[in-house]
């Protein structure tokens, strides 16, 4: 316990970022431009950081992998963005989303967080809004907002089915202009390949130059990753492929605990795998259950077109298990039902692995054009990849990795164990428990890169004011840079036979079928030794042609999936642990009678926080156990 | 079905390229182009030669990652849509299959099919944003905006920054790309405080960075993956008009 210090301020719980505001350390405008910071990321946390923190006139940084920062994978996100605005005067607050949220985590996460998280939501919305980001409106010119799964108001903001890429874009262009003024430096093409510690702080970062190989030095007085999340542990899931985890897992390895790793939702409205060869699958927004019904057929193996199945012979099944929030029941909830349908047999389409998201009934009432104006493009992308019109007949989906709520372990100030080292957005665990409701990524990311982020930093730097600029100099970026070189060519000089895609494949396969939508013991220790033989095999037999000093896509790729395995090994870990049933972590053995996620709160209401032990040694698990002051832990029931 | 694909390989920007022949069997009209690419590439590895560089991501068609020319067209045959969202459907059994970068200047060839798009970048740089500060902003809602204005502004935002229209265009010009920024901001009341200032900025850096001028031909339009109209070009130029 003794090395989590969570940091939480004292008072009740609405005024406690007030007051942390108003009595944390400030660090003065002639000191700020001294101060340097690395920002490894550039999705709306990443880049909303970097301008923040530029607007502010601190010296920034900014690292990514794309060949520009407008293309961070927060650009996918569809469906919306939360705020506690109560625009349609439904009920709404700031505590109502915050309950939302705590209640849609399954009470795994940390109150204060969480209410932080919803209280900036509506100054995300407002700075937004200004920078121009063109959210949908009303004909009066107001805001627009719609439903989302999990809650009961209507509090989602929404671009069409486009609201990441226009956020994205407006948080590009905010960065952009602090480019313009010289107090942001980017470095796209950039991978991270390992922190730099000086006397126990973070200092800077190692990265490969990708179009050249060049490796570099990059000094800071603190560093903070928002580097996204780990879902392409799966090989397919609805991430871009080149997201990863290894800036945040070389972290973990430098020092920074990693929570609750097994803690990864399976988004339930995918379009489903149709090949062998397939590299990812595609997303199909959440919102679309607004006005989508989820439905199979009553009877075993019915092979009869959609269209052509009656009313009474269709089992809806959302709105049968849970009246009171239907097709709109979260995230977790969905998933597990179309799985436990498709797995009785009674999946539709040639694999029997997808479920109807029938729109007919909406557009009965509705009318085409207004479904079109609310879900066009995706309708449109539907239609490229399946070659399936929806406006004709259901759209097939199954549930695909997508987001994870484990990441690295912060405090309060979103600072991880190793000082002056934060982490924010995806890459950190903090704000949506076992589960995270949809349209709560985009404002929690936004907030913390833009809101939360430039208020706590202040206080580690206003100590750090008298440090001179850090030297790339020290002894200690050179040997952080030979042991990063020393990786590098370790992976090439392999020379086996296998590319390192094929190796990812495999792992994700592992990883779905026992770390999945459903685990249990006997599984999560059959994949424990699975992935540990793939990993022998994998740095026996992996090949990449070439020099590690060019551009050389297969050496990124076998970095990353040389992390993955470790990573892979603790969140099985992580699942056996967790003997009980959270949100989207569901354990075989822990279900109600009618087969709802059991919690275990005597024994589980804890965060694992995972310290690295070294090479070959097993993880040192610490607690942080969950005190909930203002709300009650009940039965998670959407009934 | 087996292919014939005639891919342009290119060591570096220093270096002349050249269409290198590869036979592509039992391709499956169910993979995406680039899960073609990706097949191509694992046999390539598994033999120790180079694998075909060339950029991708969100592979879900909204980062604009992707981008090559496929017989002829930018993101290849089909309209409105990405490289990443083509489908292998469209082509038939014995197919030849040309593949090359984007072709202009201000896109100087990487490495095979990859090209140097910065000077996007550039541009955006020098006059893409509105300048509110994180915390200065009102309330969203007290700032009110015509819904069909609004939705305008919204199909100028949706470009992706792929650069097929610089790739399409005869000029390699990039009116298509700035014009659809220039009016996303020219159609919002946030937009029109700097609008003068960014539509100068703007086409001050797309000259220097040396594309070239619209000739109202539309082949950008046509090749758009996110069908951005040529009307976008006719506000920039009213824009700028007014900005001197």
């Amino acid at each position: 316990m003794g090395k989590l210090i969570s940091k939480i301020p004292d008072g009740p719980l609405a005024q406690k970022w007030t007051k942390y505001k108003a009595s944390v350390k400030l660090v003065n405008p002639a000191n700020k431009k001294k101060l340097e910071i690395i920002v490894v990321g550039t999705g709306l946390s990443g880049a909303g950081a970097s301008s923040a923190l530029g607007e502010l006139g601190y010296s920034v940084k900014t690292f990514c992998y794309q060949d520009s920062p407008r293309r961070a994978h927060s650009v996918a996100a569809q469906g919306g963005i939360n705020a506690a605005k109560n625009y349609q005067s439904d009920g709404d607050s700031i505590y109502r989303l915050f309950y939302d949220m705590i209640k849609g985590g399954d009470f795994r996460a940390r109150e204060a967080n969480v209410y932080r998280a919803a209280e900036v939501s509506n100054e995300v919305i407002d700075h937004y809004t200004a920078i121009g980001v063109p959210f949908a409106r009303d004909y009066g010119g107001t805001l627009d907002t719609r439903s989302f799964g999990g809650v009961q108001v209507s509090r989602t903001l929404y671009s069409r089915g486009q609201t990441g890429q226009q956020c994205l874009l407006g948080a590009y262009s905010s960065l952009n202009r602090q480019i313009k003024k010289g107090n942001v430096t980017m470095y796209p093409r950039r991978e991270m390949l390992d922190i730099v510690l000086i006397d126990g702080k973070a200092r800077g970062i190692i990265a490969r130059n990708l179009l050249t190989g060049e490796i570099e030095r990059h000094a800071a007085h603190a560093v903070v990753l928002a580097t996204g999340g780990y879902g392409t542990i799966y090989y397919m899931s609805t991430l871009a492929v080149n997201s990863n985890a290894s800036a945040a897992w070389k972290a973990h390895k430098k020092g920074a605990f990693f929570a609750n790793p097994s803690f990864v939702q399976i988004h339930p409205t995918c379009v489903p795998q149709m090949n062998e060869f397939q590299s990812k699958l595609t997303l199909m927004s959440e919102s679309l259950r607004n006005d989508g019904r989820v439905w199979v057929p009553k009877s075993k193996g019915d092979a009869r077109e959609a269209n052509e199945i009656p009313e009474d012979e269709r089992d809806y099944f959302l709105e049968r298990r849970y009246p009171a929030f239907g097709n709109l029941v979260p995230r977790d909830v969905a998933s597990r039902a179309a799985k436990e349908r498709c797995d009785a047999g009674f999946g539709v389409g040639e694999t029997g692995l997808a479920v109807n998201l029938d729109f007919r009934d909406s557009m009965k009432k509705q009318g085409k054009k207004v479904i079109e104006n609310k879900y066009g493009n995706l309708f449109e992308m539907y239609k490229t990849i399946t070659g399936i019109d929806p406006y004709e007949e259901p759209m097939r989906i199954y549930p695909a990795g997508h987001y994870t709520m484990g990441g690295l372990w912060v405090d309060y100030e979103l600072m991880t164990t190793i000082p002056g080292l934060y982490a924010i957005g995806e890459a950190n665990f903090s704000d949506h428990g076992a589960n995270r409701l949809g349209a709560s990524s985009l404002m929690q990311a936004s907030g913390d890169g833009y809101f939360i982020l430039p208020n706590t930093i202040n206080n580690y730097l206003a100590d750090e004011i008298r440090v001179p600029k850090i030297s790339t100099d020290n002894p200690e970026f050179a040997e952080t840079e030979k042991a990063a070189v020393g990786i590098l060519n370790k992976l090439i000089s392999i020379k086996g036979k296998q590319t390192a895609s094929s190796f990812h494949k495999r792992l994700g396969k592992i990883m779905w079928d026992y770390c999945g939508m459903i685990r249990n013991k006997e599984g999560l220790e059959k994949a424990l030794v699975l992935i540990n033989d793939l990993k022998k095999e994998f740095w026996r037999d992996l090949n990449i042609p070439g020099t590690i000093s060019e551009l050389n896509m297969e050496l990124e790729k076998a970095g990353r999936v040389a992390d993955y395995f470790e990573l892979a090994g603790l969140l099985a870990t992580d699942a056996l642990n967790r003997n009980e049933s959270c949100g989207a972590h569901f354990r075989e053995e822990f279900q109600t009678p009618d087969g709802e996620a059991l919690r275990n709160d005597e024994k589980f209401a804890f965060v694992a926080a995972w310290e690295y032990a070294g090479e070959g040694n097993p993880h040192i698990l610490h607690k942080e156990e969950l005190k909930f002051e203002e709300v009650e832990m009940k039965v998670r029931s959407y009934k | 079905m087996n292919l014939t694909l005639k891919i342009w390989r290119q060591k570096n920007a220093g270096t002349k390229g050249s269409f290198a022949t590869y036979r592509m069997d039992d391709v499956s009209p169910e993979m995406s182009f680039l899960e073609m690419l990706d097949a191509l590439n694992k046999k390539l590895v598994e033999e120790d030669k180079y694998p075909v560089a060339f950029d991708h991501d969100c592979r879900e068609g909204i980062c604009g990652s992707c981008g090559m020319y496929i017989n002829g067209h930018p993101h290849g045959p089909v309209p409105a849509i990405t490289t990443c969202h083509l489908s292998m459907r469209y082509f038939k059994e014995g197919d030849t299959i040309w593949i090359e970068p984007w072709r202009a200047k201000p896109f100087p060839v990487i490495k095979d099919l990859i090209v140097d798009r910065t000077a996007f970048d550039k541009i955006q740089i020098a006059g893409g944003f509105i300048s509110v500060n994180a915390g200065a902003a009102p309330e969203a809602n007290s700032i009110l905006v015509e819904k069909k204005k609004s939705d305008d502004a919204f199909d100028s935002a949706i470009c992706i920054g792929c650069g097929a229209c610089v790739a399409a265009c005869k000029n390699a010009s990039a009116m298509l790309f700035v014009s659809a920024k220039i009016s996303q901001f020219a159609l919002l009341p946030q937009g029109r405080i700097e609008a003068k200032e960014r539509v100068r900025a703007m086409i001050e850096k797309m000259d220097e960075a040396g594309f070239g001028n619209c000739s109202n031909t539309g082949a950008c339009e046509a090749e758009c993956p996110k069908q951005i109209k040529l009307t976008n070009i006719a506000r920039l130029n009213r824009e700028y008009f007014k900005a001197y």
